[in-house]
């Protein structure tokens, strides 16, 4: 078999299908950011660890700094620049604008494609690791502040953004804010999760 | 590097054996990392997804046969009644992100001591089917790992699934990291009782170049618990019995000072937690039996 170091990939991204030679260690993001001008998408750390680069494969939240280009090929990509409906925004990158949800805004188109998943996932039943019963009778609890802060917990804000950021999605979710996401720094905190 | 996408188990065995230093990807959150930063160069890329039953398992009699490329999310969700214990530490597995593509055959082929499937593999008791063009090798879970970040698969071989023991009781594991996402651990303890045959059995993360069962403070406590007829009584365990295991569980460790933790911290960090998942899960078996009884 000769060796082969490019291939020539169509990809399918935010429903159009584009086609481009790429080398074989190409990733995923950087096909995006690099090759068809999809910026929104942002690098991080290019290690899996800060969530800057989440995309939806296949309607599943992945870091797209960790998948290969030519891996991706016959996957549908959802970037943060296929969210809206014209100018129609999709009801979490609103909810993210009403609730002020970022500070400089990098880590946000991340943030948002996550919390899509974030939404879809309750919805389906995934319990996450803050759900403190896991056995499957005990069903999954609901998306409290705690729930959201875990869920999310693939995705880092450097601004710190975290208070508006769990309010903007408890919004999208429809869950009411308030019990969401208390007031936090106001409140005397408590000792979470003692182990009983 | 050149990267070869086999749409078929058959091919993708026989392109291994072709191209034996072939590095195979699944859930690439341990490769591409590699990748990216230049750490390894592979001159042939074996990409598995295409392979349909890697992403699948069977749940048997007694075992379940989880196909080596199942992400963390899927075994959470679907099969935490049968494998509670490597659903509880795939829970603990870097974050959401990566729990929806990495997996227990991942875990394995990277056989860091650090990585979380493998004390609940030793404590649930598992094989690895590691499968070439020469056949098929069902290798005890712990034979597999032969130190750090190496195992015993032959060149030619691929994983094509682990076979895990069905829960028959209470599981559990705990893991201490700097925080809740995206830790390695500092050091990490699987425990899993098993009422059917009496006997305890457990795993021990990041606290020896391998991934260790803790053989000594389980044969303790399994002649402690039979001695004093626990199994059947289901009374508390003393605490100087879970002092002792705890202590044994502590002994069996051989960590290393690095920059997560020192070595004596791992040591008594894996007694604390010994002695934590112990009365979690004897907790549970004693609920168990009582509404059993009552019933
Ligand atoms: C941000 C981040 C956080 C992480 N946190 C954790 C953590 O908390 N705990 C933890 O345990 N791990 C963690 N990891 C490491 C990694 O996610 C796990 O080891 C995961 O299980 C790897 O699975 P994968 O399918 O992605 O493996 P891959 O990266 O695809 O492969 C890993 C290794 O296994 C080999 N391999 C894969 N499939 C097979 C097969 N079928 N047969 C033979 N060899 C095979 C590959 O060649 C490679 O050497 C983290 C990684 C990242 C990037
Ligand atoms: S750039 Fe991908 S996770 Fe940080
Ligand atoms: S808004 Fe600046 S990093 Fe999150």
């Amino acid at each position: 078999m000769a060796q082969s170091t490019s291939s020539v990939i169509t990809l399918n991204v935010n429903g159009e299908k584009r086609t481009l030679p790429v080398d074989h260690r190409t990733t995923l993001l950087d096909a995006l950011r690099e090759r068809l001008d999809l910026t929104g998408t942002k690098k991080g750390c290019d290690q899996g660890q800060c969530g800057a680069c989440t995309v939806l494969i296949d309607g599943r939240r992945a870091v797209s700094c960790l998948q290969l280009a030519v891996a991706a090929e016959g996957r549908e990509i959802t970037t943060i620049e296929g969210l809206a409906d014209g100018d129609q925004l999709h009801p979490v990158q609103q909810a993210f604008l009403d609730l002020d949800g970022f500070q400089c805004g990098y880590c946000t188109p991340g943030q948002i494609c996550s919390a899509l998943a974030v939404i879809e996932e309750h919805a389906a039943g995934w319990p996450s690791a803050a759900t403190t019963d896991v056995r499957p009778e005990a069903g999954v609890p609901p998306l409290t502040a705690d729930e959201i802060r875990e869920r999310m917990s693939g995705n880092l804000c450097r601004c710190g953004a975290y208070v508006s950021i769990v309010q903007a999605v408890a919004r999208a979710a429809g869950v009411e804010t308030a019990q969401a996401a208390p007031a936090l720094p106001q409140q005397g905190r408590t000792e979470e999760g003692t182990a009983a | 590097m050149d990267f070869l996408r086999p749409a078929s188990w058959e091919e993708a065995l026989a392109a291994k054996a072709e191209h034996p230093t072939a590095v195979p990807i699944a859930g690439g959150t341990d490769v591409m990392v590699e990748i990216n930063f230049d750490h390894r160069r592979p001159d042939v890329l074996l990409d598995l997804n295409r392979i349909g039953e890697l992403q699948e398992w069977e749940v048997g009699e007694e075992t379940v046969r989880l196909g080596a490329s199942v992400p963390y999310t899927r075994i959470i969700e679907r099969l935490r009644g049968e494998l509670p214990g490597l659903a509880l530490a795939g829970h603990t597995v870097g974050s959401p992100q990566i729990r929806n593509r990495g997996s227990v055959g991942g875990n394995l082929g990277a056989a860091s001591p650090a990585g979380d499937s493998h004390p609940a593999l030793l404590a649930a008791g598992a094989e690895v089917e590691a499968v070439s063009v020469r056949g098929t090798r069902m290798i005890p879970v712990e034979e597999f790992y032969t130190g750090v970040k190496r195992n015993c698969l032959e060149a030619d071989e691929l994983i094509r699934a682990v076979h895990i023991k069905k829960a028959d009781g209470p599981q559990q594991f705990s893991k201490v990291g700097t925080r809740n996402a995206m830790v390695i651990a500092v050091c990490a303890f699987g425990l899993a009782l098993h009422p059917e045959t009496r006997t305890v059995k457990t795993g021990i993360g990041s606290a020896a170049p391998t991934p260790i069962r803790a053989r000594a403070a389980e044969e303790f406590l399994n002649a402690a618990l039979e001695e004093a007829g626990l199994w059947d009584n289901g009374r508390i365990i003393p605490p100087s019995v879970a002092r002792q295991f705890a202590e044994l569980v502590s002994g069996a460790a051989n960590p290393i000072d690095d920059v997560r933790g020192s070595a004596a911290y791992r040591r008594h960090a894996l007694g604390v937690m010994a002695r934590r998942t112990l009365g979690w899960t004897w907790d549970e078996y004693r609920g168990n039996e009582r509404s059993a009884r009552c019933a």
